[in-house]
């Protein structure tokens, strides 16, 4: 047991440590410019010594991600049940979802920007979109796929639709709003992130911005640095209030 | 569990075809089948007739199990005795009333346990209470002596993932029977279980009925299934469905594993199969 923990540890972080250690020994050898590709222990430095700098823009890129996600879930859950439990809406409303999804969102970042201005809104507003799309698919799909036998078990015992819905329906679902959510929350960096590119003055995806326009290659690569850990975080996040309300899920076995 | 005790000996009198003989008109039956019949039709293709007609009565406290071939339409009858699926035409008249929808004072039973991941071993046994709303005081009490009947006390929070095959039907059952319905349906309850198991469950089905005085409709596929748990068995030919015998097992309760092997046992089993047309 301890030796499995110990294994599934190790060789993850294992992997990691080589590929630093060739990245360091490269740049040591190589002399190649800190602008172009800085190195391990250079990124590393900067991250620390520059905490406060690269901490305060976090905070920008973490309330547009949150936000975002949110909303994603307020507007994308409900939409999921009409669309899991009325033809009507599934016929008129997944074309246009579709449609939605295959837009490339960094060609209408540009327009979102036009609408919402160069504050909050603008990078909340891209998180939406990209963390939108696998909530709605995947809680529609979760709706749709209750199992039969359940269905059945509910109709047999006289329950009410809205029964069969918060009883049966949705938590059955409940895995699959989950996976959808994971998926979402680092889309939502993402989309942040291109909110950020396109017009802003703060965050981690403008600091990446300003840092390479002022040559500052190690503050760059540091950003970047911090994003990715934003994004593991953010994902731990989602898998922690997952494990929290589906106890079912990871319960022991006798 | 409403239903008092039934004193089964002597048994009322009954002819071969199941029906009540004339001195014992004042007794009503439980649940009266006339002449069910039931077709599907499917775009397309010819209609299927399921069940070609099929009529008996049920009393009271009885064990019925109806037996029959694969895919013979005894699924079909018991689910329109549950008020699932509409039959086409006769009667379906239980405990006074006439079957079109289910009904709340029914239990089922499925041949898979259908519990619910999501809900711990007692959540899913007050799974029908909570959708009725009758959440009287007594419910958790009778939940837990349910499981203690069927042995699971001490499972009450485990999830169904936790427990075995054979542990998730006895969850099943109870669930069936917590909110003491008046007809227990039971549709193949034991066939995903391994032959050991399901002797086990036999014995338990039959220790909770002289406990509880259910009527219970059971379909089966196994004749010693069949002739070991009930008072009554309607041997279905294969599809379109007919009653092709009606066999009153007067073996004596409490049946246990040893009856399986009484002459008397043997003679039944062996009446079934001709019915079916496996024995001569």
């Amino acid at each position: 047991m301890n030796s499995q923990i110990l294994g599934r540890s190790v060789y993850p972080l294992l992997g990691v440590v080589v590929i630093l250690a060739l990245w360091q020994i490269y740049t040591w050898l190589s002399g190649i410019s800190p602008l172009v590709l800085p190195s391990p222990v250079q990124i590393a430095s900067v991250s620390i010594k520059r905490y406060d700098l690269l901490l305060q823009q976090t905070w920008p890129t973490l309330v547009e991600t949150i936000l975002g996600f949110a909303l994603a879930l307020l507007i994308g859950i409900p939409l999921a049940v009409l669309v899991a439990n009325s033809r009507l809406f599934n016929l008129v409303l997944y074309p246009i979802l579709v449609a939605m999804q295959s837009i490339p969102k960094v060609a209408i970042a540009p327009i979102i920007l036009v609408w919402f201005g160069l504050g909050l809104s603008s990078k909340l507003a891209l998180a939406f979109l990209v963390a939108f799309f696998p909530i709605v698919v995947d809680t529609a799909t979760g709706l749709t796929a209750t199992p039969p036998g359940l269905l059945e078990l509910a109709h047999a015992l006289c329950a009410s639709r809205r029964q069969v819905f918060l009883k049966v329906q949705m938590p059955a679902a409940l895995p699959f709003i989950f996976a959808g959510s994971k998926v979402a929350i680092t889309l939502a960096v993402i989309g942040a992130v291109i909110g950020e590119f396109v017009g802003s003055v703060t965050g981690l995806g403008n600091l990446v911005l300003a840092a390479n326009a002022q040559l500052d290659g190690p503050l760059a690569w540091a950003a970047l640095v911090w994003l990715s850990a934003l994004g593991i975080l953010l994902f731990a996040a989602v898998a922690l209030a997952e494990r929290l309300m589906m106890p079912w899920e990871h319960a022991s076995h006798h | 569990m409403i239903e008092p005790a039934i004193q089964r000996d002597p048994g009322p009198p009954k002819s071969r075809s199941g029906a009540v003989t004339s001195e014992d008109s004042s007794r009503r039956p439980f649940g009266r089948f006339e002449n069910v019949h039931k077709t599907f039709k499917r775009p397309g293709q010819a209609s299927l007739v399921a069940i070609d007609t099929v009529s008996f009565n049920l009393y009271a406290g009885q064990l019925i199990a109806l037996l029959g071939p694969s895919g013979c339409g005894k699924t079909t009858f018991l689910r329109i005795a549950a008020g699932l699926i509409p039959k086409t035409s006769g009667i379906v008249e239980i405990n006074g009333i006439e079957v079109e929808r289910p009904q709340p004072d029914f239990g089922m039973v499925f041949q898979q346990p259908n519990l619910m991941p999501w809900r711990t071993v007692l959540k899913n046994v007050l799974f029908p209470i909570e959708i009725q709303g009758d959440a009287d005081g007594g419910a958790v009490q009778r939940a837990a002596d349910l499981l203690l009947l069927v042995g699971l006390s001490g499972f009450e929070h485990s999830y169904p993932s936790q427990l075995s095959g054979g542990m998730q039907q006895r969850v099943a059952l109870c669930r069936a029977l917590v909110h003491q319905p008046k007809l227990l349906l039971m549709d193949e309850p034991f066939g995903a279980l391994d032959e050991l198991t399901r002797m086990e469950m036999q014995d338990l089905l039959l220790d909770i009925r002289a406990k509880t005085a259910a009527t219970v409709m059971l379909v089966t596929h196994s004749i010693s299934e069949a002739i070991y748990l009930s008072d009554e068995v309607a041997v279905f030919t294969s599809r379109p469905a007919k009653v092709a015998d009606f066999i009153t097992v007067d073996l004596p309760y409490s049946r246990r594993p040893e009856t399986r092997y009484a002459p008397e046992f043997t003679e039944l089993e062996h009446r079934a199969g001709r019915a079916l047309g496996i024995t001569r």
